[in-house]
């Protein structure tokens, strides 16, 4: 390592679309034969063993469970059998009214935020990258500041900073005549909102950012010099070219949004009236596994990592798919 | 370093100024500070009001001083029952740091594995990786509570330890630095040297990494530093849980008497860590950043 300015101009080695790539062994030279698979499993197992435990095994189980009921004989406790049932975990979970109010709310609630939040992150990028921008460094820096903080922690002081009595927010709202209370049920979904947005706006901006860094300066010279500049150079050529970008940032937001917990979950922590304590479904999730019902609970999980693959593989593919017919 | 050196176009220079560009700049700069106060007046606000005199946080101004007060409400969090805030940062730092330390090492056993070595199945087992990207950690949480309640082991230190130390990004990133940044010739020579396998990758392979595997470290310990729903789902034993559930829980109990200081002071105290390890390191986030963006 030279000097740091080394580093931060050096380009991050470029991932080769590994999904698709396949190397021909014979493309380098490279040990082959049982003793490299030997060397290589030696390598890989810790790694392995982890990974089978601690993500693999947990969703099988999970699945295996959902297929189960546990009949209790009596009321407190009693001879506990466990029964086959199928499907009906599935069933139940889909007829449960709270649970599919909870998924309902957060779809709602992320077709909202999302774009909202991407596309801030997006117009930030642009106006870094544009050449009238100053204090590049220092407002990259700003931005990406609220990344660095847990997000309970950030739900924790959100709670407070929209209290009636002690946000600073209200005061000044107040004079312009808007009198809120943010923590009401009908502003709770806008704050929750609000408090992802500020979390991650940085982030996504930053890679956004990233990527209009890696365009080449001749492409935007050659439209400059076509008399394409400003908003329409930003349109035409540079939000194209960072395409790939904005699909990570909105499958990786799809993903937050599904797994939605920690914010409502500390509003409702501090006995904040206006969040349901069933608010998102991981919440309705957890709720049931203290009850006891930890197959239906486990159905749930199931039903919620689905619709997540769903989505976020759906909006992959469907890019992908949009993207080779241009 | 000139491996991964690939250098950045270089800027067209700026032709004069013209009366629409004055504009623009207003504009662009207008915005970015506008981003800057949403972005700061939060943190803010929790940084004066962590100095207010407990009774005086209602009083006053919410975004300026008064009856500053900062040092008494430091102690007061130090002290509160038994001191357990304490505790709380040394378990985050415990947490972050091992979780951390072993995920990353074992990121680059099997990037490395991944990436130079080549046997049936490799690109199955890559893949399995990638996907389980896609599904982060947290959507796991559940059904590895679960699993941990059957076998009887939530509620203490291994069961937010061993999921912490399992980093499927940091396998991905690995992999695609060991293959940009590690030449085959120079791992042969090695071998041909007399190096053993273990000797060959120790020496020679994870320093060739270290630049990667910093920002797989980072990106691993502020992970597990700002995870909330793993830790608050396994423990109930406050002396085990980290900082963030710790506060989370002072916050609910303010109904109960715990004053509003504690927590604003907690957490204004328990961003400074991060806060130091995160302008001091930034260059490295970009770069993993990027790493997973660009095509």
């Amino acid at each position: 390592m030279s000097s740091p300015s080394s580093i931060r101009t050096a380009s991050p080695p470029r991932p080769v679309p590994a999904v698709t790539r396949r190397l021909s062994p014979a493309g380098r030279p490279r040990r082959t034969g049982r003793r490299s698979a030997l060397t290589a499993s030696g390598f890989l197992a810790p790694f392995a063993v982890l990974f089978l435990t601690m993500m693999v095994a947990p969703i099988g189980y999970a699945i295996y469970q959902s297929f189960f009921t546990v009949h209790r004989a009596g009321l407190f406790g009693g001879a506990a059998s466990t029964e086959f049932t199928g499907l009906s975990n599935y069933a139940d979970a889909f007829s449960d009214h709270d649970f599919m109010a909870s998924i309902v709310r957060v779809v709602l609630l992320g077709c909202v935020q999302v774009p909202v939040m991407l596309g801030l992150a997006l117009l930030l990028a642009l106006l870094l990258d544009s050449r009238s921008a100053r204090l590049r460094k220092t407002y990259r820096l700003t931005f990406f500041l609220p990344y660095a903080l847990p997000g309970a922690i950030a739900a924790v002081m959100w709670s407070f900073l929209l209290v009636k009595d002690l946000s600073p927010f209200t005061g000044p709202l107040s004079h312009i005549g808007i009198t809120t209370d943010f923590l009401s049920p009908s502003w709770v979904p806008v704050s929750i909102g609000n408090m992802i947005t500020w979390g991650w706006t940085g982030y996504n901006m930053l890679i956004i950012y990233s990527a209009l860094q890696t365009i080449p300066a001749e492409v935007t010279e050659a439209a400059a010099l076509d008399g394409c500049t400003g908003w329409r150079l930003a349109w035409a050529v540079k939000i194209p070219l960072v395409r790939p970008a904005l699909v990570l940032t909105t499958v990786f937001s799809i993903i937050g949004t599904a797994q939605m917990y920690t914010e409502p979950a500390v509003l409702v922590g501090a006995r904040i009236p206006g969040v349901d304590p069933k608010f998102t479904p991981i919440m309705n999730t957890t709720l049931g596994m203290d009850v006891g019902g930890q197959n239906l609970a486990a159905a749930e999980s199931v039903v919620l990592a689905l619709i997540t693959l769903v989505l976020s593989f759906g909006f992959l593919k469907f890019n992908q798919r949009k993207g080779a017919m241009e | 370093m000139s491996v991964i050196r690939a250098d950045r176009p270089i800027r067209p220079t700026r032709p004069a100024l013209r009366g629409t560009d004055i504009a623009s700049k207003v504009v662009v700069n207008g915005v970015l500070g506008l981003m800057a106060l949403y972005t700061l007046i939060p943190l803010w606000w929790l940084f004066v009001s962590s100095t207010k005199a407990s009774g005086y946080l209602y009083t006053g101004t919410p975004l300026w001083f008064s009856h500053f007060d900062l040092v008494t409400n430091i102690k007061d969090v130090f002290s509160f029952e038994d001191g357990i805030f304490s505790t709380w940062l040394a378990n985050s730092a415990l947490y972050s740091l091992a979780g951390a330390t072993v995920g990353t090492l074992l990121s680059a056993m099997a990037g490395y594995a991944l990436s130079k070595f080549s046997f049936r199945g490799r690109e199955s087992v890559f893949n399995v990786i990638l996907a389980s990207v896609l599904i982060p950690a947290p959507m796991f949480a559940l059904p590895l509570f679960l699993l941990m309640a059957k076998l009887d082991i939530t509620n203490s230190y291994w069961s937010v330890l061993l999921p912490s130390c399992v980093s499927p990004f940091g396998v991905y990133l690995c992999r695609i630095f060991a293959a940009a940044s590690m030449p085959d010739e120079l791992l042969e020579a090695a071998r041909l040297d007399g190096a053993g396998e273990q000797r060959t990758f120790f020496r020679i392979a994870l320093p060739l990494m270290s630049p990667a595997l910093v920002t797989v470290f980072l990106f691993q310990f502020v992970g597990i530093w700002n995870n909330y729903l793993l830790p608050s789902l396994m423990l109930n034993t406050p002396s085990l849980q980290p900082v963030t559930v710790g506060l989370v829980q002072w916050r609910s109990e303010f109904a109960n008497g715990v004053p509003p200081l504690l927590p604003i002071t907690g957490a204004f105290l328990s961003l400074i860590p991060l806060l130091v390890a995160f302008v001091s390191l930034q260059r490295f986030w970009r770069k993993g950043l990027t790493a997973g963006s660009v095509k």
